[in-house]
């Protein structure tokens, strides 16, 4: 069933969706935005610490479900296995509006100048795509500068003298230190490190006419209760539905994107609520579903001119799959480091993301977030029994007296780490699933190692009396941070969209998203996702031809 | 009245319509008190998970409610769990019977740690262990035994909070809002 033809349909209304359908709605432009999942609220905060979106033990909190939605990972040794939703290995990000800001850390970092030119800053090691992103941090630099204003930042980044150049300060103040904080502040000066606060997309003070945080200890994996964290749910949605030129249409998921007998796109074909197959006609398609879901909708996307999918024609969609390694040490000290003050993550180092001997970028270190009682079950020294009397032990005399610290390695891009459409399973709408191969490039575990120990020093200089690191395996990445799939690019022949974030060969195809992401920083990305959707959405209402 | 008294109430009646209808969900056997479980499953089951996570100053994983955790999720998000259940513990009873001529249950404690160390390096007899691994079956089980012990009490372990005051987390505060539905299938107004 064909429906009215807009102007422009947005698929998925994340941090990239969301924004592209504000401004395109704020410049008069007729928006249709597609979500998979529902709309959730602070109402649907839960504070369930096993039902969430980062303790899955009994099932995702903020979906996708596990009925519908499979996967299937290839392992290293070649086999195969379907996994649910909120298994391990399925990589999920959310299936809300929101998407992932809904729940996230809500960390909001700037990706550094040399972030933006890894290839030419240390050239790409054997067996890895590196390479320098087609636009630079200057170009990008406004709009993070808005992506701050409009979704709100907290945070003070002065006291990091790595940070690039930047006009003006966060809008927000930090939040006032929690205990972690006030022990690793002055043991990390003593390194001569430079520590500083955390920017959040999180509210210290109120803003955008909602509170500030509450500091619970239920934040990250979960909907804020007070909604005192910012994501597009909560910020450029709701505006964009004001504008009167929008329309959220939730539980809607994408089949495929539809083109004409000449191979234009000519809008996007959907499953409704009740499951009816819909088609939405428009002039401008905006894919941005996360790095896994938009490259499984423009390989699903095939045609008789397209046979390979959209943009695929030199096989470079869904490549290059990438998240973030995470490589960070415990430590144990003799007095309580426990304070109960949300949202735990407070501090931050960026003196090893770049110019650390022999290796090619590095990461950002943070203490990381509250850890709710069984999420610390998992995460004992490797001497201690994973049960019995010294795992109990352990945890009752431990669990107030420790402290963990890690960061997201910006890892070397593997052309073989990928997502494909699945040959064989569908999922519940009849439509082939995302298939996920490849692992890690070595060079990639090389740099977690030494983050790892960087950590490790950190918290021994902090006073902690037993330590441990932790390394991650060679298996893919992805998860929350998926990034990669759809690199963006000057040459058609090695990269799918153009530095605006158009599909080449398409003027009128555009994905935003992680997926354009050539590297991933040594960051959380979520706020290079908003400042690239500003970024994109600029250069579409530039190219809008008025009076259409 | 209170408003406090009123949700009480409402609580209170709808706790009672829940239970009633966990009964009628019941696919146990007839005498067993568990919805999924038989009662000697459900007691193997609270052996074992009473030497994951032994009594001592602070309860055990049993007495926190860990058979109850497991067989209420055996009815909903641990579905798909339900065999390996089912096969592990008849093995493990057969385990302990063939080596040791007595139930898990009865066993001293010492002895039920030797044989669970038999399961978790996969030793177990492969005759008696031939419908699933045993290691598989011991890893799910103190998988899920955390979940009860260390998890909220709303899943159904973890009586009166029993882990996070042993570990000095401050309980949870009753905030303003009225968002649980016990009236529902998982108490969720949605």
């Amino acid at each position: 069933m064909s429906l009215q033809k807009v102007n422009a349909v947005v698929v998925g209304a994340g941090a990239g969706g969301g924004i592209v359908a504000q401004e395109l709605a704020r410049a008069g432009l007729s928006v249709v935005l597609l979500e998979r999942g529902p709309w959730l609220t602070a109402f649907d905060c839960r504070k369930d610490d096993l039902r969430n979106q980062r303790t899955t033990a009994l099932g995702n909190g903020f979906g996708p479900d596990d009925d519908r939605h499979p996967r299937v990972v290839v392992e290293a040794n070649g086999r195969e296995r379907i996994v649910r939703a909120s298994e391990g290995g399925y990589h999920n990000n959310a299936a809300c509006v929101g998407g992932g800001t809904l729940t996230y850390g809500a960390m909001a970092w700037r990706y550094m100048e040399r972030d933006f030119k890894m290839r030419s800053t240390y050239g790409a090691p054997e067996g890895s795509t590196l390479e320098d992103w087609p636009l630079t941090y200057q170009d990008l630099e406004p709009y993070y500068e808005k992506a701050e204003g409009e979704i709100g930042v907290s945070g003070d980044v002065s006291p990091d003298p790595f940070h690039a150049p930047r006009r003006k300060p966060l809008p927000m103040p930090p939040l006032p230190p929690n205990r972690e904080y006030e022990i690793l502040q002055p043991a990390a000066q003593r390194l001569g490190l430079h520590p500083f606060d955390i920017p959040m997309l999180r509210n210290s003070v109120p803003y955008n006419g909602r509170p500030p945080c509450l500091r619970c200890r239920w934040c990250v994996g979960f909907a804020c209760e007070v909604n005192a964290k910012c994501g597009t749910q909560n910020t450029v949605i709701p505006q964009a539905l004001a504008t009167g030129h929008c329309q959220l249409r939730t539980e809607c998921v994408a089949q495929q994107v539809i083109t004409d007998a000449r191979g234009r796109v000519t809008g996007v074909a959907y499953f409704d609520r009740d499951d009816r197959l819909k088609e939405q006609p428009a002039d401008l398609v905006v894919v941005s579903c996360c790095a896994l879901e938009s490259a499984r909708l423009l390989l699903n996307s095939k045609s008789k001119l397209h046979p390979n999918g959209l943009g695929n024609r030199y096989d470079w969609v869904g490549r290059n799959l990438q998240g973030h390694t995470y490589p960070g040490a415990f430590g144990l000290f003799e007095f309580d480091c426990y304070d109960d003050v949300g949202p735990g993550a407070s501090i931050a180092v960026c003196d090893f993301n770049h110019g650390n001997p022999g290796l090619r970028g590095g990461a950002m270190l943070a203490n990381e977030f509250i850890r709710l009682p069984y999420q610390f079950v998992g995460q004992l020294p490797p001497s201690v029994p994973r049960w019995g009397p010294p795992h109990k032990d352990f945890m009752r005399q431990w669990y107030r007296r420790s402290i963990g610290v890690k960061g997201p390695v910006q890892e070397m891009p593997v052309f073989d780490a990928r997502v494909q459409a699945d040959p064989k399973v569908r999922d519940y709408w009849g439509i082939p699933v995302a298939r996920l191969s490849g692992g890690k490039h070595p060079h990639t575990l090389e740099i977690a190692r030494f983050i790892a120990s960087r950590a490790e020093a950190w918290l021994k200089q902090a006073g902690a009396i037993l330590t441990w690191k932790n390394v991650p395996g060679p298996g893919l990445s992805g998860g929350q941070h998926q990034a990669g799939t759809c690199r963006m690019g000057h040459d058609p022949k090695t990269s799918v969209v153009d530095r605006y974030c158009r599909v080449h060969d398409h003027d009128n195809l555009y994905i935003v998203d992680g997926s354009v992401h050539v590297t991933n920083g040594g960051f959380n990305p979520v706020l290079t996702i908003m400042a690239l959707a500003y970024w994109a959405s600029a250069q579409m209402v530039r190219s809008w031809p008025a009076g259409r | 009245m209170k408003p406090q008294t009123i949700r009480r109430r409402k609580f209170l009646g709808a706790a009672a319509a829940a239970a009633a209808a966990a009964g009628a969900l019941s696919c146990g056997t007839r005498k067993s008190p568990w919805r999924f479980l038989s009662a000697e499953e459900a007691a193997a089951l609270a052996a074992m998970a009473d030497r994951i996570i032994p009594a001592d100053q602070d309860p055990g994983a049993a007495s926190s409610g860990a058979v109850n955790f497991i067989d209420r999720h055996l009815m909903g998000h641990f579905k798909r769990f339900r065999q390996t259940y089912r096969d592990g513990l008849a093995a493990l009873e057969r385990t302990a019977r063939t080596m040791f001529g007595q139930k898990f249950a009865g066993l001293d404690a010492g002895v039920q740690d030797r044989l669970l160390k038999l399961l978790e390096s996969g030793a177990a007899s492969r005759v008696i262990w031939n419908q699933v691994a045993p290691r598989q079956f011991f890893d799910m089980v103190v998988g899920h035994t955390m979940q009860s012990y260390y998890g909220d009490p709303r899943h159904g372990g973890n009586r009166d909070a029993a882990s996070w005051r042993m570990l000095g987390v401050p309980l949870v505060p009753v905030r303003g809002r009225d968002q649980y539905d016990f009236t529902k299938p998982g108490g969720r107004t949605a």
